[in-house]
């Protein structure tokens, strides 16, 4: 049978179909934009690709798009399982504030204790974070999606306040953290930087993502965990009737998409910034997750995919004011990819026409099957 | 083949060797149905077996593949359902096409609406339809508004709209199948007026005693193939019933004599809410012992689910015991009393009893995903799944076969439910308590249902069966306990149960 499940299950499906047909539509609409302000399409896109091609460029995607990866990782679990995690972003900043306190804090420690110890703080923390809200929901009932919302700005002045204790804030006049120890951070050695001529914030984050992606993905399909929470995700009275705590695994489904998002910040801090600055306003990681998991269809792979999509069009945008097209372009075309993937998810949910003749298309089979079946059965008595 | 029931006039609809194939499955083999003035015609057959198509087809929804379908002597050619209504032909759907908000009349003119000038004639618009619903007894209130009205009412504005428009051929497409008992009644009565006023009406359906109620005619489909044609009163439900399955059903469900063991499940004065925190439970006792089925006979509402959502953990009640095997497991978790003996075949198979996402094989582990063979620490053994799910599919008849991997969505009702009788029978529990075990269920998958229903106290498990059906609780039980208002009201052997007084009793009537 061709029907067996693997990993790239989804990718094979025909939702990935629906998918570059969105990511089409959001090159089209982008250019689209750029004929009416007067500018050159393919200068535009031109610029897009070369800007991500060259060696430097592809380590600055990938540098960029490890926390996309493993933020939508934890937006897709959170999907999988049922609920929706739009507090992804207040899970990023406390799991980076957290690996900050550590890494500035224990920085007398060696790289092989301080890093995994970083990691630990900041998936607790997001843990937590996510638990929190968890709790709230299976406690009292209070929509996820509210508290979560409400909870990435209490992270956010949290963060604030942390950066502004005296043993954190930067020695400086710096609005910011002070720097976490070198042997906190995830860089790749400077020589072998300097020898390739790559992206200076090179780091081995990339492999944490992949690992986190292979790991979600033998959460979700392989253990008798990503069985209980996929049950209470898509039938929580069939999953309690069959004895499953539908309130332990809503909490345990939040508090993995924490640790995840949490682990997300802590990548960012270790491998790119170092230090955490005062925010003025959300830095929109949580949100980028949205997106990716949204592209990525919510399978692992297909966000690990995602997230290196991501990654490419914010850097590559990023370079677009070089040839005198704004950077908000990137915006049109990720909100537009955006609408367009919601609204074929949409059409599967509300199109009653397509789904009725696909059921009667899958009855048909069915009839056909047991037709073969009595006639196999019957041997041509008739 | 029908020619012995044509009689002097000519047929209205007639339907000759039709033929639809849907690539290379053919759904409708050589089909002949031939519908006179004031008849009313059955067409019979199980789920899939082709009914649908067939009338989609005269209704214009889909076209033939080959063969002719005449009108009135006419051959025509139905192209949408406008053509089909322009030939006197109504359909009421399964599922009703009525706009919530808008009231009777609106919904009985719309796309048809009487105009004065630019503006419209809703007056006469309403005239008219209290009109025809007087003159077939369909006791409509124009003015109220869908959503407001039972599924029986919804469904007389259907028929209403159809009639409205012209129809002198119904088409009615398992119309019980929503409706209560006695609105069902109603229905009947019904159709029977609308026949003797001159209408045809061709009655999609599986269930045999509407038949015998109310049809002149059936024509039986079974997969596909054309069975044949036959006057309703030269032939009794179980012929009807062998025509359909294509094999003798028996009703009677065959039960050798059984000497009850110990008690197994022991509930004792038990008090719970109902969902909006009404005491609806009110101090029941119940006792069922090992090789025994025990009915709860009531209407809805009388407790009757609530009970046993307490029994399986599902609801918290306030007071009382439920002992199972001598544990008691009230107010438990349901794995709790799942692993003390309780298994359960739910009323609502697609809300509890299946996660529809889900496929065949895992749902077949629902309570087991995380024992031995299934799993061994936290690992899902998946070729232990595998393995499971077509040795169920062979020992139960999962159809279609070799369906592993298919998501329980797509499977029909029946085996649906096959599905969940394969896992709640392989997870041997003392106690099985079945709701509605045969709701939705076509004669064929009804007859199976029981008998592994009836296997299950021979191997001396106990069974506790609740059941809207009295035929079904009345040909399973061996102790008939009648509830109402929150209480088990009487108790009497299965076999000295009649039907009149078991419903008398269910109704509140005096005890026995």
């Amino acid at each position: 049978m061709k029907e067996k499940k693997g990993v790239f299950s989804y990718i094979a499906d025909h939702r990935f179909l629906q998918i570059l047909i969105s990511i089409f539509m959001g090159f089209l609409v982008g250019a689209v934009f750029l004929i009416i302000m007067g500018l050159s399409v393919g200068e535009a896109y031109g610029r897009l690709l070369t800007s991500i091609t060259s060696l430097k460029g592809f380590s600055y995607v990938i540098v960029y798009s490890i926390s996309y990866i493993v933020v939508g990782l934890s937006v897709a679990f959170s999907f999988k399982t049922g609920v929706f995690n739009i507090g992804a972003e207040g899970q990023f900043v406390v799991g980076s504030m957290a690996a900050a306190c550590v890494g500035i804090l224990c920085g007398n420690l060696p790289g092989i204790v301080l890093i995994p110890l970083c990691f630990l703080a900041a998936m607790a923390a997001g843990a937590i974070w996510g638990s929190i809200v968890g709790f709230l929901k299976t406690r009292w009932g209070i929509n996820e999606v509210l508290s979560m919302i409400m909870f990435n700005w209490i992270a956010f002045y949290l963060s604030n306040f942390i950066a502004g204790i005296p043993a954190i804030h930067s020695d400086g006049s710096a609005e910011s953290t002070k720097n976490i120890a070198a042997s906190a951070r995830t860089l790749l050695p400077q020589g072998f930087i300097d020898r390739l001529n790559i992206a200076p914030t090179a780091n081995w984050g990339i492999l944490v993502a992949v690992a986190a992606t292979v790991l979600v993905w033998f959460i979700i399909e392989k253990t008798t965990l990503g069985y209980e929470l996929k049950a209470v995700g898509s039938n929580k009275n069939a999953a309690e009737y069959g004895g499953i705590g539908v309130n332990r695994s809503i909490l345990t489904s939040l508090a993995i998409s924490g640790a995840l998002a949490g682990l997300g910040g802590a990548l960012q801090l270790m491998g790119m910034g170092g230090r955490i600055s005062v925010f003025t306003s959300q830095e929109g990681f949580g949100f980028a997750g949205i997106v990716v998991a949204l592209i990525g269809c919510s399978n692992p792979f297909g966000v690990l995919v995602a997230g290196l999509f991501y990654g490419a069009l914010i850097y590559g945008g990023s370079k677009l004011n070089l040839v005198g097209v704004p950077t908000q372009l990137i915006n049109v075309i990720v909100g537009t990819v955006v609408f367009f993937i919601s609204i074929s998810i949409l059409f599967e949910r509300l199109n009653f026409t397509a789904v009725r003749h696909k059921t009667r298309k899958e009855q048909n089979i069915m009839q056909q099957e047991e037709i073969d079946k009595a006639n196999e059965k019957g041997g041509g008595k008739q | 083949m029908s020619k012995e029931y044509v009689d002097m006039n000519t047929p209205v609809v007639e339907m000759r060797d039709i033929v639809k194939r849907f690539g290379n499955f053919t759904a409708n083999d050589g089909i002949q149905l031939t519908v006179h003035k004031g008849e009313i015609h059955a067409i019979l057959g199980e789920n899939g077996a082709g009914k649908s198509t067939l009338m989609n087809q005269l209704y214009g929804l889909i076209k033939p593949t080959s063969g002719d379908i005449l009108v009135n002597g006419k051959k025509v050619e139905m192209n949408n359902p406008k053509d089909a209504i322009d030939a006197g032909i109504g359909m009421v759907h399964q599922h009703f096409m009525l706009v919530q908000p808008f009231t009777v009349t609106e919904n009985i003119v719309l796309g048809t609406e009487p105009r004065k000038g630019i503006s419209l004639d809703m007056e006469t618009a309403r005239k008219n339809v209290v009109e025809l619903s007087e003159r077939y007894g369909l006791s409509i209130d124009p003015d109220a508004k869908i959503e407001d009205i039972s599924v029986g009412m919804q469904q007389r504005v259907e028929i209403l709209k159809a009639l409205y428009r012209g129809a002198d051929i119904l088409i009615l497409d398992e119309p019980t199948s929503s409706l209560t008992p006695q609105e069902i009644v109603e229905l009947i009565e019904i159709m029977h007026k609308l026949a003797k006023d001159g209408k045809s009406i061709i009655l999609i359906t599986h269930k045999l005693k509407e038949i015998k109620e109310s049809a002149d005619f059936c024509t039986i489909i079974r997969l596909g193939k054309y069975i044949g044609t036959v006057d309703v009163d030269t032939v009794t439900e179980s012929d009807l019933a062998s025509m359909m399955v294509g094999r003798n059903v028996t009703f009677k469900v065959e039960k050798q004599e059984m000497t009850p063991g110990e008690v197994v499940l022991n509930v004792e004065n038990l008090h719970c809410l109902d969902y909006r925190g009404v005491e609806i439970v009110k101090g029941l006792d119940l006792q069922v012992r090992r090789g025994e089925i025990v009915g709860i006979a009531g209407i809805d509402g009388n407790g009757q689910t609530e009970l046993v959502e307490v029994i399986t953990g599902l609801r918290k009640g306030i007071s009382g015991k439920v002992f199972v095997n001598g544990t008691n497991v009230f107010n438990r978790s349901p794995r709790f009393g799942y692993n003390h003996g309780v298994s359960s075949i739910p009323a609502d198979r697609q809300k509890h009893g299946l996660v529809l996402d889900f496929s065949i094989e895992d749902n077949l582990i629902l309570q087991n995903y995380g024992k031995d063979p299934f799993s061994f620490r936290s690992i899902l053994k998946r070729d232990a799944i595998f393995d499971h799910a077509t040795s169920s599919i062979e020992q139960f008849d999962i159809r279609p076969g070799s369906s592993e991997k298919r998501a329980a969505r797509t499977l029909s009702g029946g085996n649906q439910q096959k599905v969940i009788i394969a896992r709640e029978v392989q997870n041997d529990k003392d106690l099985l308590i079945a709701v509605n075990p045969t709701r939705g269920l076509d004669v064929g998958a009804i007859e199976y249902v029981h008998k592994y229903i009836v296997d299950q106290r021979n191997k001396g498990k106990a069974v506790l069966l609740v059941s809207f059906e009295l035929d079904e609780i009345m040909s399973l039980s061996d102790i008939i306990d009648v509830i109402f208002d929150g209480k088990i009201v009487a108790s009497l052997p299965g076999k000295e149960a009649d039907e009149n007084e078991l419903g008398l009793m269910m109704a509140g009537g005096k005890k026995s």
